[in-house]
């Protein structure tokens, strides 16, 4: 029998308040702990006897500031290029994955050439390509080309990066389920229409936590087109290593980089991060 | 006279060698609503979707009003402007808005200006009561709220004909109700629906006809009252007889 219920219900449980004595203990030994090793090893490093000479090597603070100007400099030209590479990336990119989902027998030979674009551009080492293409273009002496190392350096980092980029895009339209198209179809858009306004949306949203991988991944190795003569920050490091014999020039460079690319990687951690609540919430 | 909203005559379709639908016959007038009935692989759904050739019939003919639509020569956009069928997934698109999702054909395929098209997306939405979630966005919705967006989304089209593949069947038992209240509510307006159900209250409760499907033929057709009641065919007995044993008649 179903007793009689009080007409109101038992108060929640009492929520419990910060308790210091158990949220204190484990992070003191976790503090303890990392002080410990830490400590340890930085100790071991400082002790050596060959530590000064190391110090002096790469972490010299005169050769650092003296260095940091043309470094800095020069790493400007590595963000401008990352930043313009990836906006010609994104869009080249797009436009072969486009191609390549089309489907319709006429589209044959345009598939088949994203096929073997892809091919040989993700075949091929990226720095094969800078030195072929920002060397090997400007000695043609083509007039009405431009024949700056940077420009056909760059080119060759777009036309590389664009194989990836093309497939990652591929596999976000691939994953887009059968029923949108259907849906889209069956309300009489055309197949572009269903492309830009039903598919593409859904596909990139996909793929946003790869794209972001690609990106951090081109923000350091836009440094390629130092082997060109570019002068870019690693460039710019060398000059001063060559003058100086000091490496802390490359230690600033170094450290230039993480400071952008530790950002950029915690925001692509980020995002998939929100794309994988987003995925969990939409199968729950 | 005037020519049925659709005539489908000899309509055979074969998936590999495979038969799915065998010579089908089947005429449906203006504001009618006819209910196919059948077990699963019947061919019911690839029926239904060889009206609005989402699937294309190997042999046989489609009229609609009285025009050849099967004809490869006929747009075939075109016609699925003017027949508009919702899934039993629903199939929104999950990026777009409820209003957006339903003015995006209108304005995309017929050219619509978003005035024009917001104006009829919110006569669809205040027919089947969403107008409420004109900026709801699908993943926001229960499974029935889902399912009349995508009710809304197709009649937004102006279609003549609505095509309904199994619109319950994924839906709770509790949200039913209210998606057959929304197409209860269309029939009233004189709208002609072709419906494949397995949800035989849905039949009973709706069609002006019913025909049962069996091995790509329709081997019976009747009224509600009439088929349920006292089926003539072994198998539309032998398949009713199985619903009520499973409880679902």
């Amino acid at each position: 029998m179903i007793l009689d219920q009080p007409t109101t219900p038992p108060p929640p449980p009492r929520r419990r308040g910060f308790d210091w004595r158990t949220a204190l203990v484990p992070g003191l030994i976790g503090a303890g702990s990392i002080a410990l090793v830490f400590g340890t090893l930085g100790w071991l490093v400082l002790s050596n006897e060959n530590w000064p000479r190391i110090q002096r090597q790469f972490f010299s603070l005169e050769h650092m500031s003296a260095a940091l100007p043309r470094v800095a400099w020069g790493f400007l030209t590595n963000m401008q290029v990352w930043l313009i590479a990836m906006a010609s990336i994104g869009v080249w990119a797009l436009a072969l994955a486009v191609v390549r989902s089309l489907r319709g027998a006429w589209f044959a030979p345009f598939r088949l050439m994203v096929m073997i674009y892809i091919d040989v551009f993700r075949g091929l080492p990226a720095l094969l390509l800078v030195i072929l293409f920002g060397f090997g273009i400007p000695a043609l002496r083509i007039p009405g080309l431009p024949n700056s190392g940077l420009f056909w350096g760059g080119v060759a980092m777009v036309l590389c990066y664009s194989a990836y980029v093309c497939e990652i895009y591929r596999s976000g339209i691939d994953s887009v389920h059968e029923g949108q198209r259907a849906a889209a179809r069956a309300l009489g858009l055309s197949e572009w229409q269903i492309m830009v306004y039903a598919i593409l949306p859904q596909a990139l949203r996909n793929v946003l936590p790869s794209l972001m991988n690609i990106i951090v991944a081109l923000q350091k190795d836009v440094a390629l087109l130092s082997v060109i003569g570019v002068r870019d920050a690693v460039r710019e490091a060398q000059i001063y290593t060559a003058g100086t014999f000091n490496y802390s020039s490359l230690v600033v460079a170094a450290g230039l980089f993480l400071l952008a690319t530790v950002p950029m990687a915690r925001l692509a951690d980020w995002v998939t991060h929100r794309d994988r609540v987003r995925r969990l919430q939409m199968a729950g | 006279m005037t020519p049925p909203m659709i005539e489908i005559e000899g309509l055979t379709k074969y998936f590999g060698t495979h038969l799915v639908l065998d010579r089908v016959n089947l005429s449906v007038a203006a504001h009618e609503v006819v209910c196919l009935i059948g077990a699963s692989g019947s061919g019911k759904s690839t029926l239904l979707r060889c009206i609005n050739r989402l699937i294309e019939p190997d042999h046989g003919l489609v009229r609609l009003n009285g025009v050849p639509v099967t004809d490869p020569s006929f747009g075939k956009t075109g016609l699925q402007r003017r027949v508009g069928i919702v899934f039993q997934s629903y199939n929104l698109f999950p990026h777009l808005s409820v209003m957006d999702n339903i003015t995006l054909a209108p304005r995309k395929a017929q050219g619509l200006a978003r005035a024009q098209a917001e104006e009829r997306g919110r006569e669809v939405l205040a027919l089947l009561g969403m107008e409420r979630f004109a900026r709801a966005y699908p993943e926001q919705l229960s499974g029935g709220q889902q399912q009349r967006v995508a009710l809304a989304r197709a009649l937004a089209g102006q279609p003549d004909v609505l095509l309904l593949d199994e619109v319950t069947a994924a839906l709770d038992p509790e949200l039913v109700g209210e998606v057959m209240a929304a197409i209860r509510a269309l029939k009233e307006r004189g709208m002609t629906m072709v419906i494949v159900t397995h949800e035989m209250g849905f039949a009973r409760g709706l069609a002006d006809r019913v025909c049962f499907l069996d091995g790509g033929r329709i081997i019976e057709e009747a009224p509600p009252e009439v088929l349920f009641r006292a089926p003539e065919h072994a198998r539309t007995q032998a398949f009713l007889h199985r619903l009520i044993e499973g409880g679902r008649l």
